[in-house]
């Protein structure tokens, strides 16, 4: 197989997860299309490490795994506590920082 | 999207079976992540999600690594998805939104992440035109555990305690005072 097969449907992936995160405002919304792009990033780790027949591939997209389901907490938890605050997730109208 | 059929039909006198595998497996992937970020419905963009991460699995398995393949199911379709679905229940009055999204913004972001793919899948055809990855046997099982807990054991332990942080802000985030 070539890694570029790989490599471009990663890139595929990446590239509708941007898209997910500018054009969404629901913030669970743009909660999964963050996924979408750290999940793209691990078939690169992963893509990678099988090249160079090397585990480190395979361990830092472990690692990738566990930064991400720690993101989706925190994330989450934020999300929760703008629906308290506000009856509302939706992320355009979260503009207390703006000048 | 070209380009990777065009990748894919490269080879695939050699690894028939791979190739078929992964074509179908990756536009499933890619049609599933369109409907994640198009569908206005927050249930069924998680769901579509799922397929995504599954598919994200079965790639791991064709790339011969068992172990993060089976880590994606546990903790992503298993934790992440179920973490999602009760983000929806617990903000359920404000669905159905996204049909609000601005048009100009809408294109915007697709011309964005257009030149975003163009420019990665040029550089990506440029840089490793025609290497390949050849998988002998499966990684085992073993031999990531032994890479962890010595090659890699001070990362593990960050994550570790990254995992803990998280736990506790995002308790004390959304704790109710």
């Amino acid at each position: 197989m070539l890694l570029n097969q790989f490599l471009l449907l990663a890139a595929v992936l990446f590239c509708i997860g941007v898209y997910g995160v500018l054009v969404r405002r629901n913030g669970m919304l743009v909660l999964m299309s963050i996924e979408l792009i750290l999940n793209s990033v691990n078939i690169n780790l992963v893509a990678f490490g099988a090249l160079t027949d090397d585990v480190g591939g395979e361990v830092f997209a472990l690692f990738t795994i566990a930064v991400a389901a720690a993101e989706v907490g925190v994330g989450l938890a934020i999300v929760l506590l703008m629906y308290r605050n506000r009856r509302s997730i939706d992320l355009s109208e979260a503009d207390l920082l703006k000048g | 999207m070209s380009a990777l059929l065009a990748a894919v039909s490269a080879d695939s006198d050699q690894f028939v079976a791979q190739n078929v595998f992964f074509g179908v497996i990756a536009l499933l992937m890619i049609v599933s992540a369109l409907k994640v970020v198009t569908t206005s419905n927050v249930v069924h963009a998680a769901l579509w999600l799922v397929l995504v991460l599954a598919g994200a699995a079965a790639q791991f398995i064709l790339l011969g690594s068992e172990f993060v393949a089976v880590t994606q199911v546990l903790v992503y379709i298993g934790a992440v998805v179920v973490l999602f679905l009760f983000g929806v229940m617990l903000t359920r009055a404000s669905m159905g939104d996204d049909e609000t999204a601005a048009g100009e913004k809408r294109v915007m972001a697709a011309v964005v992440a257009g030149l975003l793919l163009a420019v990665m899948s040029v550089a990506l055809i440029d840089t490793f035109a025609d290497d390949r990855v050849v998988i002998d046997e499966p990684q085992l099982v073993s031999t990531v555990a032994d890479s962890i807990f010595s090659q890699y054991i001070v990362p593990f332990e960050a994550v570790s305690v990254l995992l803990l942080a998280a736990l506790i802000g995002s308790i004390v985030v959304a704790r109710k005072d």
